[in-house]
C-alpha cells in the first residue's frame, strides 16, 4: 500500500461513474420529459468529427450578421470583448481627466483649469476609475475567460449577461455626456452628504452621479451572479473544487463580494436621490436623519470595492506566474484560502475610512486591528507567487515583467496602508496627497499593472495574434518609471500638508517642485499608454499569428482556437489535473453525446464536478437590449419625475415578458 | 505537474480527442439545486436580502441616533398589516403545492396552483395599498417616515415583481408552451416566493411592533 503515485496514476481518467452522476432528471415515480430519450433526428457529436463537427457547431452557436444580430448576441466572448474594450476606454477617459488635473497642478497658481471644472474632473476621474473601470474590468475578463477556463460553451444566463453589458454602457455614457454638457457631478467620487444633498448641491449634477451608481451596480450584480452559477454548475466533468484554476477562484470570490457589497452602495445612492428628489430626510439632521449614516453605507460597500478591484488581479497574477514559471502554483490551497479570507475580511474594515469622523475609540481600535489583519492573507499570496517563481524556471516575457512591477508597487502601497491603518497617523494625513499616493500605489499597482500583464497574456487568445514584445518592454519601462515618478513624490507632498481636491496652491507653500515632478511622471505614464494603444492597434492587424497555445500554458482556454470558435470547444473536455493541457499533451479526454444542431451544454455538480444534465442554453435575443433601453429610460426619467418609476416600468415589463416568453426554437421548447 | 521543456508541442495543431464519457442519455433538465436557475434565484435572493439588511441596519441606526422612536407620529396601525402577514404566511401552503405539482409535471394541477398564487398575490397587493393609508406618517415628514416608507416600498417592489412573474408564468402554462422544462420554472417561481415571504415577518415586526415596545 505504500507504492508512490506516478503522474500517470494522478492524471488517469477515472471510471465514468466518478465523472457522471447517472441520476434521472425527474423525481422518483414521475414520468418526466427530462428523461425522454433524445430525438434520433438530432445530430450529436458522437456521429460527426473533425472539421465538419467544428463547422456545424460554429453555425449552431454563431451570432447573426448585421446590427440586429450584433445587438442580439449572447456569445460570452463577444459580450466579454465589448465589456473589456468599454472598460479600457473608460480607463483612458479617467486617465485623461487625471492628466488634465496634473497639468493644472504642475505649478502654483496655475490658471489652466478653474475650480468648478476641477471639481468635476476629480469627481469624474474617481467615479470613472472605480465604477466604470475598476469593477467592470474584473468582471469583463470573467465574462470572456471563465466559461473557457471551466470548459463550457457559454456563461450561465447569457441574456442576463448581455443585458448587464448594455445597462453598464448606458450608465457610463450617461454620466460622460452629462460631463460634456457641464452638468457632470462635482461632489467627489463618494458624494458625501451634506455636500451632495439637496441643500448644497442644487441642480442635476449629483443626481447623475447617484443614478450612474444604480446603472453600474445593477449591471455588476447581474454579471456576478452569472459568473457564480457558471463556476458552480457549468464546470467540465472532472473539474473538482481543487482543480478549479486560480483565476476562476479569484473571480468566484470576487463575485460573492460583489453580491454582498454592492447592495450597500445602491441603498446609499437610492437614499441620496430620494432626499434630493422626493424630500425624504435620511441624511437631514434637522428631521432626525444623520450624515454619517451615508458614510457607513457607502464605505460598507467602499472597502470591499477595493478588493473587488484587487481580487480579479490576483487571478491574473496567478495565471501568468504559473504559465511563465513553468510549474504549478506553489501553495494552491493556501492561495485559495487567502482569497476567501480576503473576501470575508474585506467586509470588516470600512470604518478605517472614517477615522476622522469622531467615532468611539474602541471602534477605531477594532478597525485598526482588522485593517492590519487583512495584510496576512495578502502577504501569503505574495509569498506563494514568489515561491512559485523561485522554484520554477521563469521566462521573462512582457506579461511577467508587468507582474514583477506589480509586486514592487503593490507591496509599497501595502506598506503605506499599514501606516494609514493606525489612527494617529491617519488623522494627520487624512485627505492629503499621502492618501492619494497610497491608494494609487495599491490600485494601479494592484489592478492596472496586472491588467496590462493580462492584456499582453490573453491578447493572442482574444485576437489570434501576438503583441509586439519589443514595444511591450518599452511600454513596461515607461509605465514603471512614469508611475513612480508621478506618485512617489505625492507621499512627501502629502506629509508636507497638501490637501486633496484643491485646484491650486500658493507658491509659498513650497509644494511646487514636487508637483512639477509628479506632473512629469504623469506625462511619462501617459506616454506609456499611448505606446500601449499603438501596440494594441498594430498587433491586432499585423502581429504574428498565435496559434491556440502560444505560451504553452496549462489551462483550458488554451485548448480552444485563437480566437475561439463560437462553440469554444468541439467537445467538452474532461479534466484530470489543475493544468489540464500539461497533463494531456497528446490528446484531450472529452465527453460526447451533446447536440450539434442545438445549444446544449453540460451541467455538473458543485463540488465533484460530475456531469449531471445536458441542458440547453438560450439562443440570441434582441429583448435583453430592449430591456436595457427601457431600464435606461426608467432610471434617467426618474431623475426628472418620480412618476417615471411608474410609467417607465410598463415598457420594461413588456421587454421582460418578451425576453422570457419561449420562442419557436427547439431550445426554448425543452 | 510542470510544463515539459523537452519537446514542446507545436501550438498550431489542435489536440486530438479521446472520448471517455457519453452524455447522450443524460436528462435535459432537473429540479431544485441541480438546476442552474435555482442557483441564480438563490443568488438574487442573497443580493436583494442584503439590500433588506442594509435598510434594516439604517433603520436601527436612526433609532440609535434619535433615542426616541417613532419620531413625532403614532406607530402605524396593525389591522391591514396583520391581515397581510396572515395571508402571506398562509400562502406557503398553496405555494408548496405549486412546487410539488410542478415537480410531478402535473399540468392541470400546476395551472390551478398558479392561478391561486396569482390571486393571492393580487389580494396581498390590494391589502398593501390599504396598509399604506394607515401609517400615520409621510416619507417627507421626518427620517422615521423616510425609512419606514423605504422599507415598506422595498418589500412592495419584491411583491409586485414576483406577482408579475407569477402571472406571466400562469399565462404561459395555459399555452402550448406548458410542458417540460417549464415545470422546473414553476418550482423556481415558488422558491422565489418563499424569499418574499421569509423577508416579511422581520419587516413586519420592525415596522409595526418595535415602535410599540421601544
Amino acid at each position: 500500500m505504500t507504492r508512490t503515485l506516478t503522474p500517470h496514476d494522478v492524471d488517469a481518467v477515472p471510471e465514468p461513474t466518478r465523472l457522471a452522476t447517472g441520476e434521472r432528471g425527474g423525481l422518483p415515480g414521475v414520468r418526466s420529459a427530462a428523461d425522454a430519450p433524445p430525438s434520433p433526428d438530432e445530430l450529436r457529436d458522437d456521429q460527426v468529427d473533425g472539421l465538419e463537427l467544428s463547422a456545424r457547431l460554429a453555425k449552431t452557436w454563431g451570432t447573426d450578421k448585421g446590427l440586429i444580430g450584433a445587438l442580439s448576441t449572447v456569445d460570452h466572448k463577444i459580450i466579454g470583448r465589448r465589456y473589456i474594450v468599454t472598460a479600457i476606454i473608460f480607463l483612458f477617459l479617467g486617465g485623461l481627466s487625471a492628466v488634465a488635473m496634473r497639468l493644472q497642478l504642475a505649478q502654483p497658481e496655475n490658471e489652466l483649469i478653474g475650480p468648478d471644472l476641477y471639481n468635476q474632473l476629480f469627481t469624474m476621474h474617481g467615479t470613472t476609475m472605480m465604477f466604470l473601470f475598476g469593477v467592470p474590468i474584473g468582471e469583463a475578463f470573467a465574462v470572456y475567460l471563465v466559461p473557457l477556463m471551466v470548459g463550457t460553451r457559454n456563461i450561465a444566463f447569457p441574456r442576463l449577461n448581455a443585458f448587464s453589458y448594455y445597462v453598464y454602457l448606458f450608465g457610463g455614457a450617461m454620466i460622460w455626456v452629462a460631463f460634456m454638457l457641464n452638468i457632470g457631478p462635482d461632489v467627489g467620487w463618494f458624494a458625501y452628504v451634506p455636500l451632495s444633498g439637496p441643500e448644497f448641491s442644487p441642480g442635476k449634477r449629483a443626481d447623475f452621479w447617484a443614478q450612474m451608481i444604480t446603472f453600474t451596480e445593477v449591471a455588476g450584480i447581474a454579471v456576478a451572479i452569472s459568473v457564480i452559477v457558471t463556476v458552480f454548475k457549468l464546470r467540465a466533468p472532472g473539474m473538482t473544487l481543487d482543480r478549479i484554476p486560480l483565476f476562476v477562484w479569484a473571480e468566484l470570490v470576487n463575485s460573492f463580494v460583489i453580491v454582498f457589497a454592492l447592495p450597500a452602495v445602491v441603498t446609499a445612492s437610492a437614499m441620496l436621490i430620494l432626499d434630493r428628489l422626493v424630500g425624504t430626510h435620511f441624511f437631514n439632521p434637522a428631521e432626525g436623519g444623520d450624515a454619517l449614516l451615508y458614510q457607513h453605507l457607502f464605505w460598507f460597500f467602499g472597502h470591499p470595492e477595493v478588493y473587488i478591484i484587487f481580487l480579479p488581479a490576483t487571478g491574473w497574477v496567478s495565471a501568468i506566474v504559473v504559465t511563465f514559471a513553468r510549474r504549478q502554483a506553489f501553495g494552491y490551497i493556501a492561495l485559495v484560502l487567502s482569497l476567501i479570507a480576503t473576501g470575508f475580511l474585506s467586509f470588516g474594515l470600512w470604518v478605517h475610512h472614517m477615522f476622522t469622523a469622531g467615532l468611539p475609540q474602541l471602534g477605531a481600535s477594532f478597525f485598526t486591528a482588522s485593517s492590519m489583519l487583512i495584510a496576512i492573507p495578502n502577504g501569503i499570496q505574495i509569498f506563494c507567487w514568489i515561491a512559485t517563481l523561485w522554484d520554477g524556471r521563469p521566462i521573462f516575457r512582457t506579461p511577467l515583467l508587468f507582474i514583477i512591477g506589480f509586486f514592487f508597487i503593490f507591496v509599497a502601497g501595502g506598506l503605506s496602508g499599514i501606516m494609514l491603518a493606525s489612527v494617529p497617523l491617519d488623522s494627520q494625513v487624512h485627505d492629503t496627497f499621502f492618501v492619494v499616493a497610497h491608494f494609487h500605489y495599491v490600485l494601479i499597482g494592484g489592478n492596472v499593472f496586472p491588467l496590462l500583464a493580462a492584456v499582453y497574456y490573453w491578447f493572442p487568445k482574444f485576437t489570434g495574434r501576438m503583441m509586439s514584445e519589443r514595444i511591450g518592454i518599452w511600454h513596461f519601462g515607461l509605465a514603471f518609471i512614469g508611475f513612480n515618478v508621478a506618485f512617489f513624490p505625492m507621499h512627501i507632498t502629502g506629509l508636507m500638508g497638501m490637501p486633496r481636491r484643491v485646484y491650486t496652491y500658493l507658491p509659498e507653500m513650497g509644494w511646487g517642485n514636487l508637483n512639477l515632478i509628479s506632473t512629469i511622471g504623469a506625462v511619462i505614464f501617459f506616454a506609456s499608454f499611448v505606446l500601449f494603444l499603438y501596440n494594441l492597434a498594430s498587433s491586432a492587424r499585423r502581429g504574428p499569428m498565435a496559434g491556440p497555445n502560444p505560451w504553452d500554458a496549462g489551462t483550458l482556454e488554451w485548448a480552444a482556437a485563437s480566437p475561439p470558435l463560437p462553440q469554444n470547444f468541439d467537445r467538452i473536455p474532461v479534466v484530470t489535473n489543475r493544468e489540464p493541457l500539461w497533463a494531456n499533451r497528446d490528446s484531450l479526454p472529452v465527453v460526447t453525446g451533446l447536440s450539434v444542431d442545438n445549444r446544449e451544454q453540460i451541467v455538473s455538480t458543485i463540488t465533484h464536478g460530475r456531469a449531471d444534465l445536458r441542458e440547453s442554453t438560450p439562443e440570441p435575443s434582441i429583448w435583453p437590449f430592449i430591456a436595457a433601453v427601457a431600464t435606461a429610460i426608467l432610471f434617467i426619467g426618474s431623475m426628472f419625475t418620480p412618476w417615471a418609476v411608474v410609467w417607465g416600468s410598463l415598457p420594461l415589463a413588456v421587454a421582460l415578458i418578451g425576453w422570457f416568453w419561449p420562442k419557436m426554437s427547439t431550445e426554448d421548447e425543452r | 505537474m510542470t510544463a515539459g521543456s523537452s519537446h514542446p508541442r507545436p501550438s498550431e495543431t489542435p489536440l486530438s480527442h479521446r472520448i471517455v464519457l457519453n452524455a447522450r442519455h443524460m436528462p435535459s433538465y432537473s429540479y431544485g439545486h441541480r438546476s442552474p436557475i435555482w442557483w441564480g434565484t438563490l443568488s438574487f435572493a442573497a443580493a436583494e436580502g442584503m439590500g433588506f439588511v442594509m435598510v434594516v441596519g439604517a433603520y436601527f441606526y436612526l433609532v440609535f441616533i434619535n433615542g426616541n422612536w417613532p419620531l413625532s407620529a403614532p406607530p402605524p396601525d396593525l389591522l391591514w398589516s396583520s391581515l397581510f402577514t396572515v395571508l402571506m404566511l398562509a400562502s406557503i401552503w398553496p405555494n408548496q403545492m405549486a412546487k410539488r405539482d410542478g415537480e410531478r409535471e402535473d399540468l392541470s394541477r400546476s395551472r390551478r396552483d398558479l392561478v391561486i398564487m396569482s390571486l393571492i398575490g393580487l389580494a396581498l397587493l390590494g391589502i398593501r395599498v390599504l396598509e399604506l393609508g394607515t401609517l400615520h406618517v409621510r416619507w417627507d415628514q421626518n427620517a422615521y417616515g423616510s425609512i419606514l416608507w423605504l422599507l415598506l416600498g422595498l418589500h412592495t417592489l419584491h411583491l409586485a415583481t414576483d406577482l408579475g412573474d407569477t402571472i406571466v408564468l400562469t399565462v404561459l402554462m395555459f399555452t402550448r408552451h406548458g410542458h417540460g422544462k417549464r415545470f422546473s420554472d414553476v418550482g423556481d417561481n415558488a422558491f422565489y416566493w418563499y424569499f418574499v415571504v421569509a423577508s416579511w415577518p422581520p419587516i413586519y415586526v420592525i415596522i409595526y411592533w418595535f415602535p410599540r415596545w421601544w
